[in-house]
């Protein structure tokens, strides 16, 4: 019998237990194994992970409430909790060997990541402002921390401060808009909000909505509050700037569409230009800022800015084409930035990692499989088809053009042929211009997050059926 | 064979080719020669089956023919492939040229042989799937999918200035498709389709019809090229290897013509109406101007990249003429121009891999040491000046044609374009041909090989043979040309009515 079934107030609940004791677990078999070396912490972690993995896809795929309505499972947030798990494991897979060599190796780093993806998927399954907050907090916290991992070194301590700065103003703004929200419509779970705020809302209502989209957009790097993307990014250690490029996106993403979607569908008309503004305003600064940067994690943070903004095309649009553009853009946008972080992690030689632009320089003569598999990455981000990033673009303008946002999408287009350029000239650096030395052999777990990513985006084109129609299920469980 | 047609088989079978040479060990001279082989048995394997297509081909029938379709993206968005009178002498084009390209890369690409060919075969892929996808989102995806493996042939194996031109070959076409992209999607919203066929039949209002004409414009012109659009092309053309411009002038520039002819006037017969004054305009401005450029370059792939334009400029003006002989002179010329120009660029490429380089200047007097050359480019001259007897000679003279039935002005001026492309490619050639060998350089340079005499045997023989036949051809373009003809005289038709019932 299905397990989620049997106990019907905690059954909903069941990955988020699972994730719960298993980490506990984690941190008393750290303590006891101290700091001797050994995937052993790594390996429990992804298992736990797996684990969840499973129990995840066997929840009911209707909507469910549990916990007095604050928390709530549908097909969505299956969706998006399946990729924040795939994420989390590809932030740990990445940096199997990485910490090692690094001497930054501390058991803390997996019961981290494991503690900030329990925060996700209570983020994703949110269904008041307070559990949604509970989530974030335990999100960001756990972030904070591992942005600053390298504790010694300045860069990324920096990066962790920063974070940790601004990710408190915008919770607190979040939290101020909460407030707000909860003093015009009496209540904070979702559904009662929904059914208060229709229609022609009080100036305050709209206030409190604006401090929540602005935390929102904090946490998913949008422009204009996009600014500690690129330190954090630049200075955390190698796999966890991907972690924070592909795990907190989903999450946020769900976020951004659960809040907007389920608690002020009837106030669409204020929010979708909020969001308009800030998909516009994320594409443009995405293209254009990055051409510019020599830092291929610093260009992968501008890169995630305007990924971010293409996805919130599809919010903007409002309606279940567009959240399915949502859903499809960060299924794929996980493959090709983690795939692209895997490259990055490759570029070493000795003990010395390299991640300027220019160190990629005659890949394609030194690696040639490396060097197809990142300019397949570069491609299907700046949207060329049959890659799959162009599918990913396709649903979200789709949705944006039936729901006559033309200028948007136009707008949108014309971004991503700029932000090709940038695409561009880094397969021209590895293709077209003289080599350099050779790097050294990948460790098997990056190469293993290259080859599925890479498989993800040079094959999705034949079988797109089965995402497409998911993500098409998950975003109908919304309406 | 899972319900696979043909026109699948054409599409894998390049990629086949392609994965064999990926599979290919080391860079010894053996393996080198492998990929050459390899190469050029899958391009002929592809041509032969292309042959059979074209055997199973009702030439009477101006329906979608060899259909297959296949579950894809959704159920209105299918991986739907069929060809048609206009959409099989493409297809037949470009497999035609493919080996062509493969002999004209033998000796001349020496580093990184393997990549090239495999880019070569994937390119192919993607040419032969925009001429026979009937899905709008299909088309699309291999219309920009050969961007790729273009960008990297000009980048990776072009001259001096490939890394300009490869930027510029690639964002200039992908800023007109994206536009294109976003009239796909409002058609899938107006229509609830993809399907070609479907929206062949599919009334789009005339407002909305404007701006899908306009998104659709962008992509093609810059395809095409048009001018003012066509300022890639030169560049792109002069820093591609000699198989690149082969393929850049005969089958990429194609699409865009394919493209209107496929999309532009049957969906959008009344938007066509409204701007085939534009497109004239625009046509006549690309004869006259770009043959005038063409006089005075310096450098040969750049004279006859601009008279490409200029060949596309009667392209243009006979599709938007849109009575018969316009649109089948449109078609008849893309074909010989898709096998002028390749043989023109082939052989630029003959004198280009014995001197290593293209300038004008450098040569003189090559009659004397390579009679056989001489001939050979004296031909592919006077078909590029269209001379009657050529096949480039039945093109030009039909649409015109069809230009002087619509707008008598237009075809005047566009014959002017004649006179002066007479005059730069007969001036080209006697810089180039004719006088003195004097260049010291010159002394040792060697006539045709066999190998490129086999290369321009079968080009020249057909451009003379369809010159003197050209009903083969025409007979195909018949029956699509007589049904896009009656669509679009009936859309018409019932916007006078109604424009004629509102009065």
């Amino acid at each position: 019998m299905n397990p989620a079934l049997a106990i019907p107030a905690f059954g909903p609940l069941l990955p988020e237990i699972l994730m719960a004791v298993g980490v506990l677990v984690l941190v008393l078999f750290g303590a006891f194994r101290g700091e001797r070396p050994g995937y052993g912490m790594s390996i429990i972690a992804l298992a736990l992970l797996a684990v969840t993995f499973v129990a995840v896809l066997m929840l009911p795929s209707e909507r469910v409430e549990t916990m007095a309505g604050s928390f709530v499972v549908d097909g969505f947030a299956k969706f998006m909790k399946a990729l924040t798990l795939l994420a989390s494991a590809g932030g740990i897979i990445l940096s199997l060997d990485y910490m090692r060599r690094e001497g930054i190796y501390r058991f803390e780093y997996p019961i981290l990541i494991v503690l900030s993806t329990i925060g996700m998927m209570m983020v994703i399954s949110a269904n008041d402002l307070i559990a949604l907050y509970l989530g974030l907090e335990l999100l960001s916290l756990s972030s904070y921390v591992i942005a600053a991992f390298d504790r010694d070194n300045e860069r990324s301590t920096e990066a962790g401060l920063k974070y940790f700065v601004l990710g408190a103003l915008s919770s607190g703004m979040l939290l101020y808009g909460a407030s707000l929200v909860y003093g015009f419509s009496g209540s904070v779970s979702f559904p009662v909000i929904a059914s208060v705020l229709q229609g022609n809302v009080g100036i305050g209502a709209v206030v409190g909505l604006v401090f929540v989209a602005a935390g929102i957009a904090f946490k998913i790097s949008a422009v204009p509050f996009h600014m500690w993307t690129p330190d954090v990014y630049e200075g955390s250690p190698t796999p966890v700037t991907a972690f924070f490029a592909a795990a907190p996106k989903m999450a946020g993403m769900a976020m951004a569409t659960r809040v907007f979607i389920d608690a002020f569908p009837g106030i669409l008309v204020q929010w979708q230009q909020i969001i308009v503004f800030i998909s516009i305003a994320s594409m443009a600064l995405g293209s254009f800022a990055a051409i510019g940067q020599r830092n291929l994690k610093r260009l992968m943070a501008y890169s995630s800015i305007g990924n971010v903004g293409y996805a919130l095309i599809g919010l903007a649009a409002g309606t279940p084409e567009g959240i399915q553009g949502v859903v499809v853009y960060m299924a794929i946008y996980l493959a090709m930035t983690l795939g692209t972080f895997a490259v990055i992690l490759g570029m070493r030689r000795g003990n010395v990692m390299f991640e300027s632009i220019d160190d990629l320089s005659g890949l394609a003569r030194t690696h040639p499989a490396l060097a197809f598999c990142l300019a397949m990455m570069m491609f299907s981000l700046a949207g060329i088809p049959p890659l799959a990033g162009f599918f990913a673009k396709f649903y979200v303008f789709a949705a944006a053009i039936q729901a006559n946002l033309v200028t948007l999408a136009v707008i949108g287009v014309v971004t991503s042929v700029i932000g090709a350029y940038y695409y561009l000239r880094i397969v021209k650096v590895m293709y077209f211009d003289a080599p350099v030395e050779r790097f050294e052999r990948m460790s098997p777990g990056v190469s293993f997050v290259l080859v599925v990513s890479s498989a993800v985006v040079l094959l999705f084109w034949l079988v797109p059926a089965p995402i497409v129609n998911a993500a098409g299920a998950a975003a109908r469980s919304l309406f | 064979m899972l319900g696979f047609g043909i026109l699948s088989g054409l599409l894998i079978l390049p990629l086949v080719g392609a994965a064999f040479i990926l599979t290919l060990r080391g860079d010894s001279e053996a393996a080198r020669s492998n990929a050459r082989w390899a190469a050029l048995a899958t391009t002929i394997a592809t041509f032969l089956l292309s042959l059979v297509a074209w055997a199973r081909f009702d030439v009477a029938s101006a329906s979608f023919q060899l259909v297959e379709s296949h579950s894809w993206l959704t159920e209105t968005i299918r991986f739907k492939l069929g060809v048609d009178g206009f959409s099989m002498p493409l297809v037949l084009l470009t497999t035609f040229l493919m080996p062509f390209c493969i002999l004209a890369s033998w000796e001349s690409i020496e580093n990184r042989v393997k990549e090239y060919f495999v880019a070569f075969l994937v390119l192919e892929t993607t040419m032969i799937g925009v001429f026979c996808a009937l899905d709008l989102v299909l088309f699309y995806l291999f219309f920009e999918a050969g961007l790729i493996p273009m960008f990297l042939i000009i980048g990776i194996w072009g001259g001096k200035r490939r890394i300009y031109a490869s930027f510029k070959f690639f964002l200039y076409t992908l800023l007109g498709s994206v536009l294109m992209l976003l009239a796909i999607m409002a058609m899938y919203w107006a229509a609830g389709t993809t399907d070609i066929p479907t929206l062949l039949a599919f009334k789009f209002a005339p407002n909305l019809q404007i701006w899908l004409w306009l998104a659709f414009f962008a992509s093609f012109a810059v395809k095409m090229p048009m001018w003012p659009v066509h300022t890639w092309l030169p560049d792109a053309h002069v820093e591609a290897p000699t198989a690149g411009s082969v393929i850049l002038a005969g089958v990429l520039l194609k699409m865009g013509g394919y493209g209107f002819i496929r999309v532009s006037l049957p969906m959008f017969p009344d938007a066509s109406l409204y701007f085939a004054p534009l497109v004239y305009a625009l046509s006549v401005i690309a004869i006259i101007y770009t043959s005038l450029v063409a006089l005075m370059q310096e450098d040969i792939k750049k004279l006859i990249a601009y008279s490409s334009v200029a060949h596309m400029g009667f392209v243009t003006m006979g599709l938007f003429s849109m009575n018969e002989q316009g649109i089948q002179g449109a078609m008849f010329t893309m074909i010989s121009h898709g096998l002028i120009s390749g043989a023109l660029f082939l052989s630029v490429g003959v004198i280009y891999d014995r001197m290593h380089t293209r300038e004008i200047k450098a040569y003189g007097g090559l009659v004397n040491r390579m009679p056989l050359y001489a001939v050979v480019f004296l031909i592919l001259t006077m078909a590029n000046v269209a001379l009657p007897g050529t096949s480039g000679f039945i093109g030009e003279f039909l649409t015109l044609m069809g230009a002087f039935r619509s707008n008598t002005w237009v075809a005047f001026f566009a014959a002017t374009g004649v006179i002066l492309s007479a005059a730069y490619a007969l001036w080209l050639y006697r810089r180039v041909v004719y006088g003195p060998l004097e260049k010291p350089a010159l002394q040792g340079i060697t006539d045709l090989n066999r190998r490129e005499i086999i290369t321009f045997a079968p080009l020249i023989l057909l451009i003379i043979y369809y010159g003197v036949q050209p009903g083969p051809i025409l007979d195909a373009f018949a029956a699509p040309t007589d049904a896009l003809m009656n669509s679009v005289q009936a859309a018409l038709a019932t916007v006078k009515t109604a424009a004629v019932a509102a009065h």
